[in-house]
């Protein structure tokens, strides 16, 4: 993984960065895209890597700075390896989704929004998903895990490694 | 059984793909509208008397006539694909499955409003959606869909899928707008209309993924059919989806005439065995709140507008006997909490403090003045801010208490008893 306290792209990630900007009528429509790529790259989006990004689009840090805290889906610190998100909105809620969040933080030994010390889980709670039919449900870095019950959550457990 | 359209791919192997939706009839319509005038196209769409199906139900024909007539700035059509409202789910199905009818229907739209650029704005979190209907956008281009001189006809029309970054807000279209342009998703002030000035400073149409999928069909079939599935004001059918206490909760299509009783007893099997019905959120978490004795509403937009909630996006939130309706407010109010963009100061500092006493209540700690301050503060701040976000919140707050009020009663320790302080 890249250094996010010295963030540099590499020669192809900066064509993408042009060919994304390029698909807006104003280049700054690429912010999103490029701030996820960035986070892909260098692991988090630190106070570097908003410099850097903005130094891309000819804005100022603090206008990036406003953009990645507006959002949750930019980690400001580094996550864990993975990171695990349930849902405790209505539906969720209705079937379970606190057990569920009781049984993770005593599984994994940490309170929501914490990582674990060996760096490999983030717990978090999250509002709707959208995915209601299978609740309780999380997403697990790319992929959405419904139905869950304590022993299925042990189980997708041991398999983030 | 009520006719499918919508889903009526949805159970067929790779249904994602381009050659399983062309055989079921997929992009013969889009020859038929090249072959239109684009006035022509629109006048089809305002007499199906589809509505727009993300939450506002506001006629989609009518909207696009709104952009300016003549108008030589470039035009956008936008997506709306940021599903988000509790309890929501029938996009992700869309965008997975038939991910074709939409891009289909956007080259229609698009054309109805001589738009050459579209964006489809999908939240961050639908890591698979935004992979299939990428693949697909793929493949339409491959096939001479998309891109230039669409089969012919001398109309260009690309597709960019952009990805949010998770925030409820941008689900608001002038938020999303905002969001897409690269800003923190902040509504903006109406007028103008995003047909007038919307995304970029251009004439923009935002419409929800389940509106434009229902364009193809409307063009193949004729508005007249489309009318003809629905309420007089309302055509068609539509997703509902539905979770909580079903025995079957899911996606169902049904026309938009549906009771939400036979919603929940027909096509989802009723209540989990040895419960009974206490309450249901007909249209999203934004929705005000029905009792069990008052679900002998029709779905459509107006029926649910009588009956003192609202369709929104559809989303049926079934509670039985079990559930505490102060604690589902209290998640609610969270959600409210968390979600205000922080814009305009009635939502900021009210959604604030609403989650705290609904907390509050459910902890026991409550005080016998609060139910009325959050009835209060809801109605004054209802109507006073940018968007629609606030709004969506006092839906619950005030249907919740007001109809379930002895349940929060019960919590709050009596005059006479000391409360913790806090």
């Amino acid at each position: 993984m890249a250094d996010a306290r010295r963030p540099e792209f590499n020669s192809d990630q900066l064509a993408e960065v042009r060919r994304l900007q390029g698909l807006y009528p104003d280049k700054r429509g690429a912010l999103l895209p490029v701030l996820r790529l960035a986070q892909e790259t260098f692991g988090y989006v630190s106070l570097e890597v908003e410099e850097y990004v903005a130094g891309l689009f000819d804005l100022s840090a603090a206008h990036v700075h406003e953009v990645v805290t507006f959002y949750t889906l930019f980690f400001q610190q580094p996550p864990g390896r993975h990171v695990v998100s349930v849902c405790h909105n209505l539906s969720c809620h209705l079937m379970g989704s606190k057990a569920i969040v009781q049984h993770l933080s005593q599984r994994l030994g940490v309170a929501v929004g914490e990582t674990t010390a060996d760096g490999r889980v983030t717990l978090l709670t999250v509002e709707c998903l959208c995915a209601c039919e299978q609740a309780p449900m999380m997403q697990v870095d790319d992929r959405y895990e419904g139905l869950l019950t304590p022993e299925k959550v042990d189980h997708i457990l041991e398999g983030l490694r | 059984m009520a006719e499918k359209v919508f889903t009526r791919n949805f159970d067929r192997p790779n249904s994602h793909t381009l050659a399983v939706y062309r055989e079921t009839g997929g992009y013969t319509a889009l020859p038929k509208a090249l072959a239109m005038e684009p006035a022509a196209i629109t006048e089809e769409v305002k007499k199906s008397n589809l509505r727009g199906l993300g939450g506002a139900a506001f006629p989609t024909g009518m909207k696009w006539s709104f952009i300016p007539k003549g108008s030589t700035d470039p035009k956008y059509l936008v997506i709306n694909a940021d599903e988000g409202e509790p309890g929501t789910f029938k996009d992700r199905y869309l965008l997975e499955r038939d991910p074709h009818a939409l891009i289909e229907g956007m080259i229609i739209a698009a054309r109805a409003i001589d738009s050459h650029r579209g964006f489809v704005y999908i939240r961050g979190e639908y890591v698979q959606p935004w992979r299939v209907f990428s693949g697909a956008v793929k493949e339409a281009y491959e096939a001479g869909l998309l891109g230039q001189n669409i089969q012919g006809s001398g109309f260009d029309f690309d597709i960019v899928v952009h990805r949010g970054a998770g925030a409820y807000i941008c689900g608001e279209e002038t938020g999303l707008l905002s969001s897409l342009e690269g800003k923190k998703g902040w509504p903006k002030i109406k007028p103008p209309f995003p047909a007038v000035k919307g995304a970029f400073g251009h004439p923009t149409i935002v419409n929800n993924v389940e509106t434009i999928a229902a364009v193809p069909h409307i063009i193949n079939r004729g508005a007249a059919w489309f009318a003809g599935l629905g309420t007089k004001t309302q055509g068609g059918t539509r997703l509902y989806s539905v979770s909580g206490h079903v025995v079957k909760p899911g996606v169902v299509e049904a026309p938009v005439s549906v009771t939400l009783r036979s919603l929940i007893y027909d096509h989802c099997g009723g209540i989990r065995p040895g419960h009974r019905l206490k309450a249901v959120v007909p249209g999203g978490g934004s929705a005000p709140i029905l009792t069990a004795d008052e679900i002998d509403v029709t779905m459509d937009a107006d029926g649910l507008k009588a009956a003192g909630t609202m369709i929104g996006s559809a989303g049926v939130i079934v509670m039985d006997e079990t559930v505490s309706i102060p604690e589902a407010l209290m998640v609610l109010a969270r959600f409210y909490a968390h979600e205000s963009c922080g814009q305009c100061t009635p939502c900021r500092e009210s959604t604030g403090w609403i989650y705290k006493m609904s907390e509050r209540i459910v902890e026991g700690k409550g005080r016998k003045e609060d139910l009325d301050t959050i009835v209060d503060v809801s109605k004054r701040g209802a109507g006073t801010t940018i968007c629609a976000f606030y709004d969506g919140a006092v839906g619950p707050y005030v249907s919740y208490i007001e109809k379930f009020r002895e349940e929060f009663e019960a919590l709050i320790p009596r005059d006479n008893e000391p409360t913790c302080p806090s």
